[in-house]
């Protein structure tokens, strides 16, 4: 391979994320307030797909949990967002959302395929209504206010989060501990088999996924001020980052990360552009890309590269 | 001295005992061959050496440490290593990225990086693989993937080695090859313990066979007596009777 190639390959990878990290880092101070606060939404997507993706991308196991560790945030944000400052209410929401994820995770990675997927979902229902059962009969209240923060504080909380995420992700991706995922989501009992202990590993990556998760939704909170438990444990937020996952393509770690970015961009767009039709236009949008981007728009990215380059370098695997 | 030892191994699935009351031993270095017509329990008995089950009584020792009740991983990383009768490989991944994961993970001190790729190519070198270890795993014939499975056990660093139906699928040239690596295998001072239905490799690769049927062990002992034996050739070919008259 040509060394000329192999540089700017080096710079594009290193030097456009550093490039479109600046110009988000310096965004409040010349673009107008309401593309902060569209882009703080974009990032709380990316960080709920591209977490989800550390933990169901590689493993093969679909959580639809990430609603619940979310909630878990918002409630963390809501109780003790008036008297702990902001870094630490995000580390509780973020610890707990974990604490939450290694006790369910120990319980129920057994479960295997469709029935994972659904016990995480009843876990999000579980704890909605379990809330609400407290707050009306223990402490007599069905919602609760939560703190204010201003609007650059959380652009820029959220985009610190969106960061680390990414570099997790990144990092797990070329670790042993990432190999040793993507080989649970290849064949679980040839894992073992090789002395891999994968309840651990499993346990570890949902915990790891559900720590930004939970953190995200801490910030996130604050931009509601009123929540109750149907606000923050609503399963939407478990869905959207798989669709988001599959709409972008598993296969890279940018593919979660524009499928969210479009995918959000997009919803934002249609709801005030076709209140009425939002969701109809939505739904085709998806069927659309399920039908015909297997592989996501990281597949769609591959076969014009693969066109481009005339099948020169086609198949080299990564 | 006996590297593997079996007593009273007993699993049921439902009322069917799969393997019942059955007692074995492996010698350290020998080649031994479990054979039985299907479903006499041959995968049940490696399932519960390898500990993907647990049996419902009896107890397995490896090196005279009882192993029963241990995790799959831990039985790997004490030494003993296995294949799978359907291949059971990483199908997405490079052929190569399927043995290393293997070296890092198969011995409970772990390797670093550079060491487990320098396995992982040793390996693919001596099961005749080099030329497409970049390839994804899943593009390898029958044959090649079975050889994958077997190089990427023997990348874990096993003391024992179980083969589950190694030779089936393969014609007769590949058939030849893999009776060589298993004699490569066995002269690296790995102790095989191999299934197999195809005779003509058991009776000239082992030192040992055992004889399982409906879960129970009929019989053991070297080739020649495994071949003259009356209750083997009965189960096998069925009793002798007088047709007619």
């Amino acid at each position: 391979m040509n060394i000329k190639r192999v540089i700017s390959r080096g710079l594009f990878s290193l030097g456009l994320p550093l490039l479109i990290l600046i110009l988000l880092a310096t965004l409040p101070f010349y673009a107008p307030g309401y593309t902060a606060i569209l882009l703080s939404s974009i990032f709380m997507y990316v960080v709920l797909t591209v977490s989800w993706v550390i933990f169901s991308g590689s493993t093969g196991y679909i959580s639809l949990a990430p609603a619940a560790f979310f909630g878990v945030g918002i409630y963390s944000s809501a109780l003790f967002g008036n008297e702990l400052p902001l870094g630490i209410v995000i580390g509780i929401g973020g610890i707990a959302s974990a604490c939450l994820a290694l006790l369910v995770g120990a319980l129920t990675l057994r479960l295997k395929g469709i029935y994972f997927a659904i016990f995480t979902f009843g876990l999000v229902m579980l704890i909605a209504h379990l809330l609400l059962f407290w707050e009306i009969n223990i402490t007599g209240t069905r919602g609760r206010f939560v703190v204010l923060v201003d609007y650059n504080t959380i652009y820029y909380v959220m985009l610190a989060i969106m960061v680390v995420t990414l570099l997790t992700s990144f990092l797990i991706r070329r670790s042993k501990f990432g190999s040793a995922l993507q080989s649970i989501g290849e064949n679980e009992e040839a894992a073992v088999h090789i002395g891999i202990n994968v309840t651990m590993f499993k346990v570890i990556a949902f915990a790891i996924s559900a720590v930004f998760t939970g953190a995200v939704g801490a910030i996130m909170a604050t931009r509601w001020t009123y929540i109750d438990p149907f606000i923050a444990f609503n399963p939407l937020y478990s869905f959207m980052p798989v669709l988001m996952a599959i709409f972008g393509g598993m296969g890279r770690l940018y593919g979660p990360v524009i499928g969210a970015a479009i995918f959000s961009y997009l919803e934002e767009f249609l709801i005030t552009k076709f209140p009425y039709y939002y969701m109809l236009i939505f739904g085709i949008i998806l069927l659309v890309a399920i039908l015909y981007l297997p592989d996501g728009l990281v597949g769609l990215v591959q076969k014009l590269r693969r066109r481009i380059t005339g099948g020169k370098y086609a198949n080299t695997g990564r | 001295m006996r590297i593997l030892e079996g007593e009273g191994v007993t699993r049921y699935f439902g009322g069917l005992a799969a393997v019942s009351d059955v007692s074995f031993h492996v010698e350290r270095g020998e080649v031994a061959g479990l054979i039985g017509p299907n479903g006499a329990g041959k995968t049940t008995l490696f399932n519960l050496i390898s500990a993907s089950l647990a049996p419902n009584s009896g107890t397995i020792k490896f090196k005279g440490v009882n192993i029963t009740g241990r995790k799959p991983h831990q039985i790997c990383h004490m030494g003993v290593a296995r294949t799978f009768q359907t291949v059971k490989i990483f199908a997405n991944m490079p052929v190569i990225d399927n043995v290393r994961l293997g070296a890092f993970f198969g011995t409970s001190s772990g390797m670093s990086a550079a060491e487990a790729s320098r396995e992982a190519a040793e390996l693919l070198e001596f099961v005749g693989l080099q030329a497409v270890s970049a390839i994804p795993a899943r593009d390898l014939t029958l044959a090649n993937q079975k050889k994958l499975e077997v190089a990427r056990a023997l990348a874990t660093k096993p003391e024992l080695l179980l083969l589950d139906e190694l030779m089936a699928g393969l014609n007769q040239t590949e058939v030849a090859q893999a009776m060589q690596m298993i004699r490569q295998i066995h002269d690296r001072g790995i102790t095989i313990v191999m299934i197999e239905h195809v005779m003509t490799a058991i009776m000239k690769a082992c030192d040992r066979i055992i004889v399982l049927h409906h879960g129970k062990k009929i019989a053991e002992g070297t080739p020649q007596e495994i071949a003259s034996s009356e209750t083997v050739i009965n189960v096998y070919l069925g009793e002798q009777s007088y047709a007619g008259g």
